[in-house]
């Protein structure tokens, strides 16, 4: 009885997002997201983001900066609709994020985390998990794009290496070249982005750099931004603060402002020596 | 079959330290089978002196006697179920402990290799499964044997003929049955196998939700989860059918003892050779059987999936613990924080070494920095100094001790470590600093978070340091995390450190403060940093450079950058960047 009650109370959860009963498939977009006075707020009275208004033309890099708290992480939640919001409209190609199936929106987006999380399997099938359909061929392609294929070849089994749970027999740095892959053979038109620059030596580093500008070309894509080079790079920076846009720009149209963006990397950058 | 056999002998060793209660529950189980044999006696009894003479007196007398021996069967089997159903979760607490205990010194190769799930449907499902049988289970099938050998026996004390004849049916299906546990246990272990394939699957895809939702995968995840559960059904299935197959035919035999005994014994009552009430009693005897017979098949079963379970249960247990203390290891009781690396390799499999010939020596307090590509063997050589895993050539000393000769207990507490995702447990703020020292006053553990950064925050929670974290830490910041396993660290005021310098991706603010606090912390302690930024490997005495598990180059900022090599490669691809925007600052 009361192991029943448990699995009951479970099953019964609300299912959170659910798809609208008119709801239609995302026909393949270009990438055009629009924010429009998008609020958000996870608990009632606690907004998270106020008014944010955005937009990303097909194959623009954005770049989002800012403390933690400020509302970076939301923003590309919303995107994905993990979250629904608030107020306002978010819109791809024309589309509201909340009209289309979860799944049509998902496959045309490219999501990679902060920690990339490898399923136990073989390299093979964690890259595939972007295209499941993926040949052997395709695979070693993604791979190749992102730098990944110099060291998976120099495994004893190559793209057949068995990566224990939670891939513990790799790198930090290397679970994350492989993600990139995952995601560059899903091919989706939106690509969304946490930067992590956790324990990854300086060599891995600039692999990853050069993946990342791979993966992005030719996307549109949202970087929760911490590496300098995809900040520098950027067509536009977002600086938040509070949920709320306080600055943008480019690099240089941000850097003469001397405003927060200029404050936040002097105190980043200038600590290195 | 001998390993069979010793998993059984292994599992009744953890009934020997509650003897007592065996011997109570099992006085009961011997009690209830003599008493159930005496009933057919006296139900004879009824109908030769009673019916058939026909006094009525012997009748009430009977009845009086049956009554009297149900009561008595109450208490004994009082006693059964009583001791029986605490036999069943004292072994099992046992198990569990004994099991938990063994994963917790199991060492950190076997838990590369191993699944959480498929570790936690050993903990929970098999044990389970085991303890079933080990209690109840077991004291079953003692009275089930018990009662069937006292029914024989009674039976040819009443008729040798007529049982030869009754019994032959049973002769078969003792044999049957003990033939389909043999059969079934192997399947049982396939189910058991399935249940943590099952688990580990759930396991995963939870764990890595947000991949699954990022990439929209859920009915992948579910298409597959849903093959391992099919295939978790057809193993149960074949068990059914085996089952269902066997079933009838066990039904079918008792059925033709008691038409053995009508056919013959009928004839020989009628002619009086043997009294109505004897072909009665033997009847009774054979409906006695019946029971037992039933329960045998599922006892068999449950004795082959107790088996089945116990030997996945051991399979842990038994893992050998390379990495044990050695019998004659000393303590170290005071350490200076001396570390040497003498000829140290490594390498988890033959043939393919992870680190060969590292050799350094560092002095108490020297800060010493790894750099090198990923792959390279700095994780591994910091592992190597808690021993964590075991040099394959060559030593690492501490304090001019081989680590192999040390307490591991007593290495390890003089060493921190505080990695860039540090792990939280589900308690308290305070209970997680202390995690490394329980007998640490409120006021040392404040102490701790003020010098690690992390009073502040600390105190900005309406419960302070009573505020709970989440499971894995959610509710706090990856910044947050760091600082809080900083003050751990300091606490625990280990002579030898072991750091990772990386923020992940913390705001500057957060970065200043964690760097703050991890210059506290190194002070004065031997500290080994596997290094990605440029500051702290100018402060570092001395740089490790590794290249495929050797060190490539060693020594200061300065001087290798003037020898060029991999160091300079490694500069001038990334470090100088974090330069290169200072002057880019200073310039604008």
């Amino acid at each position: 009885m009361a192991s029943s009650e448990r699995l009951f109370r479970l099953l019964d959860m609300p299912q959170d997002l659910t798809d609208a009963p008119e709801a239609v498939d995302l026909p393949p977009i270009a990438g055009r997201v629009i924010f429009d006075d998008v609020s958000f707020a996870y608990k009632d009275d606690e907004p998270v983001l106020s008014h944010i208004s955005l937009r990303a033309e097909p194959g623009q890099r954005i770049a989002l900066v800012g403390e933690t708290g400020a509302g970076k992480s939301t923003i590309i939640r919303l995107i994905a609709r993990f979250f629904d919001i608030n107020e306002g409209a978010l819109t791809i190609d024309g589309y509201d994020v909340r009209q289309v199936t979860q799944a049509s929106l998902r496959s045309q987006l490219g999501i990679v985390l902060q920690d990339p999380f490898l399923f136990a399997g073989t390299i093979a099938d964690n890259i595939r998990y972007g295209k499941l359909e993926a040949t052997q061929a395709e695979i070693v392609v993604a791979a190749k794009a992102v730098g990944a294929h110099d060291f998976i070849s120099k495994l004893p089994d190559g793209y057949q290496t068995d990566v224990g749970e939670n891939g513990v027999n790799l790198s930090v740095g290397q679970r994350q070249i492989i993600s990139f892959a995952r995601a560059l053979l899903a091919d989706p038109r939106i690509l969304i982005l946490d930067e992590a620059t956790s324990s990854v030596d300086t060599t891995t580093e600039k692999i990853i750099q050069q993946a990342l500008d791979t993966l992005m070309e030719g996307r549109t894509s949202f970087v929760i931004a911490h590496r300098l080079s995809t900040i520098v790079n950027a067509d536009m920076i977002a600086v938040l603060a509070n949920g709320r846009i306080i600055e943008r720009g480019t690099h240089e149209e941000l850097l003469a402002k001397r405003g927060r963006y200029f404050n936040l990397y002097t105190m980043q950058w200038a600590q290195a020596n | 079959m001998i390993e069979r056999r010793s998993i059984y002998r292994r599992l009744l060793g953890y009934l020997k330290p509650y003897w007592r209660q065996v011997l109570l529950a099992y006085v009961g189980v011997l009690f209830a089978a003599v008493l159930n044999l005496l009933v057919p006696q006296i139900i004879k009894d009824a109908i030769d002196n009673g019916l058939a003479a026909g006094q009525a007196s012997a009748l009430f007398w009977a009845g009086g006697v049956i009554l009297g021996i149900a009561l008595f069967r109450g208490l004994a089997a009082f006693s059964q179920r009583y001791f029986g159903e605490w036999l069943t979760h004292r072994v099992a607490y046992d198990l569990r402990n004994h099991f938990y205990n063994s994963v917790q010194n199991l060492p950190f190769a076997f838990h590369d290799r191993s699944h959480t799930g498929d570790l936690m449907s050993r903990a929970t499902s098999d044990i389970s499964e085991t303890e079933r049988f080990v209690g109840i289970g077991l004291m079953d099938l003692t009275a089930t044997i018990l009662l069937m050998v006292g029914v024989i026996i009674a039976m040819l004390l009443e008729s040798a003929r007529l049982s030869l004849l009754a019994l032959a049916p049973f002769a078969v299906l003792t044999i049957t049955a003990v033939r389909f546990g043999g059969t079934v246990r192997p399947m049982f272990k396939a189910i058991q196998e399935q249940i943590g394939v099952l688990s580990e699957l759930m396991q995963e895809s939870l764990t890595g939700i947000r991949v699954v939702k990022a990439f929209a995968r859920e009915p992948h995840e579910l298409a597959k989860f849903d093959d391992a559960n099919d295939e978790w059904f057809e193993r149960r299935y074949t068990v059914i059918k085996t089952w269902a197959k066997n079933w009838p035919f066990f039904t079918f035999l008792v059925t033709s003892s008691i038409f053995l005994l009508l056919w013959f014994g009928g004839p020989l009552a009628l002619s009086g050779e043997i009294t109505v009430g004897s072909l009665f009693a033997l009847l009774s005897y054979v409906l006695l059987l019946n029971g037992p017979v039933q329960r045998l098949g599922f006892l068999v079963n449950l004795a082959a999936t107790a088996g089945a379970s116990a030997s996945r249960i051991f399979e842990i247990i038994d893992t050998p613990n390379k990495v044990a203390d050695r019998p004659a290891a000393i303590a170290l009781e005071k350490a200076q924080g001396e570390v040497i690396f003498e000829h140290v390799g490594f390498a988890y499999r033959a043939g393919l070494p992870i680190l060969e010939d590292v050799d350094f020596y560092a002095r108490p307090g020297q800060r010493v920095a790894l750099i090198g590509p990923t792959g390279s063997g700095k994780s591994t050589v910091t592992n190597l100094i808690p021993r964590f895993y075991e040099a394959t050539e060559g030593r690492v000393l501490v304090d001019g001790h081989d680590v192999r000769d040390l307490q591991m207990s007593s290495l390890r507490r003089h060493i921190g470590i505080v990695l860039q995702d540090p792990f939280l447990f589900s308690q308290t703020i305070a209970e997680n600093i202390a995690y490394g020292r329980s007998d640490a006053t409120m006021g040392e553990i404040i102490a701790a978070a003020k010098a690690a950064r992390a009073h502040e925050f600390t105190m900005s929670f309406p419960d302070g340091y009573d505020t709970r974290v989440g499971e894995r830490g959610v509710t706090l910041s990856g910044g947050q995390k760091q600082r809080i396993a900083i003050a751990r660290a300091l606490l625990a005021d280990p002579r030898i450190l072991i750091l990772d310098d990386s923020t992940s991706s913390v705001d500057t603010e957060t970065e200043h403060l964690i760097q703050e606090a991890l210059d506290i912390l190194m002070e004065g302690r031997t500290t080994f940093i596997i290094a990605q930024r440029l500051i702290t490997l100018k402060s570092a005495d001395y740089i490790l450079v590794l290249d495929k598990g050797r060190i490539a180059q060693r020594g200061a900022h300065d001087s290798l950058l003037v020898q060029g090599g991999l160091y300079r490669q490694i500069y001038d691809l990334q470090l100088r960047d974090q330069e290169e925007f200072v002057e880019l600052m200073i310039r604008d």
